[in-house]
């Protein structure tokens, strides 16, 4: 399925958020995740399911004012 | 001593930890600063890059309190969800909330700001919204539950100072109790110890000490500016008067003539 990765078009086959997340080698980074605009807890990953088109943020810490 | 939410610190001094040449150069500042909160945000992190695991790094080693943003959020939805992720990330229901109108003065769009400011707020964070100086605002900001506010002085990175002194006086007088932070466009030393003197509780800048010639060195003249500040108001500043008044006693002054006392 074709799905959008903080902007970029990504063609996965992941089945969750979780997976998603693994298969991009953020297994163990400090990253915070939304899906479609709402925030998905770290926790919930695993069972947030992904469909077609949806649209991914995957954030990490960074300088700031 | 300065109390955000229940928990004091000695530094005035919030200090954000952009636009730095290098990490070391950020670390140094820190340092120089004293400041005892530093802002951070989040932004989207490359699968390839990874940049935001080394900051991450550094922040853990400054040990300061982290203070996080919604820089560039645009509406109160954004914000609300870049905030959620915040506090997983940095552990903290501390957020500097802000709702950005547009790109040209970055100013508070003041709307979304309170609707996001009472959501979040609800939902257990400990709310600091980047304002504008307009005490109606601040008014529902405060009704919306944010027990700190955090007006800013003129555009971010600005560096032009207080653009409008009359109303953050305005808002200290109407806010005696709650922690007054001034945010944004302070560009000199003397700009905080401004700030300072009108008796609010902190200032929070980045541009005018990370954009410097010398970081480090304006780090340390930007804490010496806010301790002057604080101190003369805790001290009590003389009221100005039109005309002169003596310093030196009158009497006893040699040659004096009572004719010339006129």
């Amino acid at each position: 399925m074709q799905i959008l990765v903080n902007g970029e078009q990504h063609t996965t086959d992941a089945g969750s958020l979780e997976e998603l997340c693994k298969r991009l080698g953020f297994a163990d980074a400090k990253v915070a995740t939304a899906v479609n605009g709402c925030f998905v807890a770290a926790t919930a990953r695993a069972r947030t399911q992904l469909t077609e088109a949806d649209e991914i943020e995957i954030v990490a810490p960074r300088q700031g004012g | 001593m300065l109390e955000l939410y229940g928990t004091k610190f000695s530094s005035r001094m919030l200090l954000g930890t952009a636009g730095y040449a290098s990490p070391d150069l950020l670390r140094q500042a820190v340092e120089a600063s004293g400041a005892e909160i530093v802002t951070v945000s989040l932004r989207r992190e490359s699968a390839r890059a990874k940049t935001g695991q080394g900051f991450w790094g550094l922040i853990e080693e400054m040990g300061r309190r982290v203070l996080p943003n919604t820089a560039g959020c645009r509406t109160a939805k954004e914000a609300i969800t870049t905030a959620q992720m915040a506090r997983e990330l940095f552990g903290t229901n501390w957020i500097k909330l802000e709702v950005i109108a547009n790109d040209d003065t970055l100013q508070p769009e003041v709307f979304g700001l309170v609707e996001a400011a009472a959501e979040l707020n609800a939902d257990g964070f400990d709310v600091l919204p980047y304002t504008t100086e307009d005490l109606s605002v601040a008014e529902r900001l405060a009704a919306a539950g944010c027990d700190v506010l955090m007006p800013w002085g003129s555009p971010i990175g600005s560096a032009r100072g207080l653009a409008n002194k009359t109303a953050l006086q305005t808002l200290r007088a109407y806010f005696p109790d709650t922690p007054l932070i001034v945010d944004a466009g302070l560009g000199a030393p003397s700009h905080a110890a401004e700030v300072m003197e009108m008796g609010y509780d902190a200032v929070l800048l980045n541009t005018a000490i990370a954009k410097a010639d010398n970081p480090v060195t304006m780090a340390r003249g930007f804490a010496r500016a806010v301790e002057g500040g604080r101190l003369a108001y805790e001290a009590g500043i003389v009221e100005p008067r039109d005309m002169a008044t003596p310093s030196t006693p009158v009497v006893g002054t040699p040659f004096f003539k009572i004719d010339n006392a006129s």
